[in-house]
């Protein structure tokens, strides 16, 4: 579960809570691009560090490190896998270990930092407001409810999975006991009553909705209509700003390589 | 025997559940934990089969410190039965979902033959042996799920909220099966805010506030106290909420100490028959 926590939005105010959820996921877009535009070192690096700022300032530095914490695994595993690949794809002859270093260091980097912006953007974004977000850019309005639904119903499947697998032991079951099928046939009996309640819950949930008079309207109107301020034109000039610059710094700059650097 | 010491615990979230707490509860007991939603009364009782283990103090189970335990070793011994049992029924049949514990525990064949036939005609399940336990209505889903922890004769048995969804009759009828388990020398540990239901079984009550036990003793004495009663967010039993209410009965003490109809009634009875 350690992993949703980074997802799990805490309703506080800052000004990148108050900012316009679309100016945030253009943002989190931009990163992604840069991210994806390099695949040395220190260009991931600096969008690494640059992000940080935005941590401090919407005061989310707790869950921010539990996600990080939450998906280090998975940061082993890529550093792990590129290491190896690398070093038999160059057939031991070719790149320098502290090359293949680097460059694996770099994949992890580019992993880390779209952790980072995504967390950025999920801890300071209300669920509403995201639904908000993709209704007012012309998503139709059922595909917006299911989405804020799932997103909602996250931290409450995680709750209700950790009280079946309470009363799973109260019966004797060992999760941990056994070689790795015996293991992964342990969960059985957590899976079914997790999924048949939530199936349940869904019908519940489809008949409360009926009751209420969903989709009454085809047209709906908005208690809260999103409007962009002023601080969200230089957010997105700002992203921008960044786009264009990674653009340019890919194509007409060669980026030296952080050991040439300090061997230099 | 459960031995609880100064229990101190908080949850990884920040929240401080339960605030120092002492007590012992001694075999054959039958006890109601009483109080208001988060009092605390589901995390104490967690930490007797070991689903939770304290931050600080400590708990044994006939000695056995619970930190030194696995949650399957001391579930052998005390039987836990959560509030709903959609939370642990997974399989095809209500005879598989009997049998689920008995394996885990290593039982061999024959012995949970016998076991499971014991504990259908027990709780009146034997001609569902062989249906899903999810074609069941709420209420046989319950008794399947208490059926599935008695099925391996636990010495202590936990009971969460049994009340809750259960009609009149059910109740009675429960009512009556705890009475009798608890008679062949059960412990029994019932967690409940239902006050009509522990002022007919009439067990020892613990009242907890804000993860604390504000009071420990004989229901009649704890539930006629309306101070007490509803700092744990209850109200007086209907009974006594009538007698109290009568007036010069205040007095009169034989009445002030009442929780149950039954009772009133003999006494209301003898009363007005004094009075000719």
């Amino acid at each position: 579960m350690n992993m949703f926590d980074g997802f799990r939005f805490r309703r506080v105010s800052s000004p990148i809570h108050d900012m316009d959820p679309r100016v945030k996921f253009l943002y989190v877009l931009v990163i992604f691009a840069a991210a994806v535009l390099f695949d040395q070192l220190l260009p991931l690096l600096v969008l690494f560090v640059a992000q940080m700022p935005l941590i401090l300032v919407a005061g989310v530095k707790r869950e921010c490190m539990r996600s990080m914490r939450g998906s280090s695994l998975f940061a082993v595993i890529i550093f792990a896998t590129n290491m190896l690949s690398l070093y038999l794809y160059s057939g031991g002859g070719y790149g320098s270990i502290p090359s293949i270093i680097e460059r694996s260091l770099a994949m992890t980097f580019r992993f880390m930092v779209l952790v980072e912006s995504f967390s950025i953007f999920f801890l300071t974004t209300s669920p509403d407001h995201l639904g908000l977000a993709l209704e007012q850019s012309g998503v139709p309005f059922d595909l917006c409810f299911a989405f804020t639904t799932a997103i909602r119903f996250v931290p409450v499947m995680a709750e209700e999975a950790q009280t079946i697998i309470d009363a799973q032991k109260a019966r004797g079951l060992e999760l941990e006991r056994g070689n790795f099928i015996r293991r992964v046939k342990n969960y059985v009996p957590v899976l079914i009553p997790l999924l048949v309640n939530s199936i349940r819950r869904s019908l519940e949930l489809a008949e409360a909705m009926e009751s209420r008079a969903w989709g009454a309207s085809p047209k709906r109107t908005n208690l809260y209509v999103l409007k962009m301020k002023r601080s969200d034109y230089y957010m997105i000039i700002t992203s921008l700003i960044i786009l264009v610059l990674a653009a340019y710094i890919r194509l007409y700059i060669s980026i030296p390589s952080i050991y040439e650097l300090l061997s230099a | 025997m459960i031995e609880v010491e100064d229990l101190y615990f908080t949850y990884p979230s920040g929240v401080e559940a339960l605030r120092g707490i002492t007590l012992t509860i001694r075999d054959g007991e039958f006890v109601a934990i009483m109080g208001q939603n988060g009092a605390g009364k589901t995390t104490l009782v967690k930490h007797f089969n070991g689903l939770l283990k304290p931050t600080k103090g400590s708990v044994k189970i006939d000695g056995v410190d619970t930190t030194k335990a696995s949650v399957a070793e001391l579930a052998r011994k005390v039987g836990f039965v959560f509030q709903n049992p959609d939370h642990q029924l997974f399989c095809e049949t209500v005879e598989d979902e009997i049998s689920f514990a008995l394996k885990n525990f290593g039982f061999d064949e024959d012995a949970i033959k016998d076991r499971v036939d014991w504990a259908l005609n027990l709780l009146d399940l034997t001609r569902y042996r062989n249906i899903s336990p999810f074609m069941l209505s709420g209420g046989e889903r319950k008794r399947v799920a208490l059926a599935s922890v008695l099925a391996w004769d636990p010495k202590i048995l936990i009971l969460d909220e049994p009340t809750i969804g259960q009609d009149y009759e059910q109740k009675e009828r429960l009512r009556n099966f705890i009475v009798q388990l608890n008679a062949q020398g059960k412990t029994v540990i019932i967690v409940t805010h239902d006050i009509e239901f522990v002022a007919e079984c009439k067990p020892r009550v613990i009242l907890m506030a804000e993860g604390r036990v504000i009071a420990d003793g004989d229901p009649h004495e704890i539930l006629t106290n309306p101070n007490l009663v509803s700092k744990a967010s209850l109200i007086l039993p209907e009974t006594t909420r009538i007698l109290l209410g009568l007036r010069g009965m205040e007095q009169s003490g034989r009445l002030a100490r009442v929780i149950d109809v039954y009772e009133a009634g003999r006494i209301l009875t003898a009363m007005l028959r004094d009075q000719g």
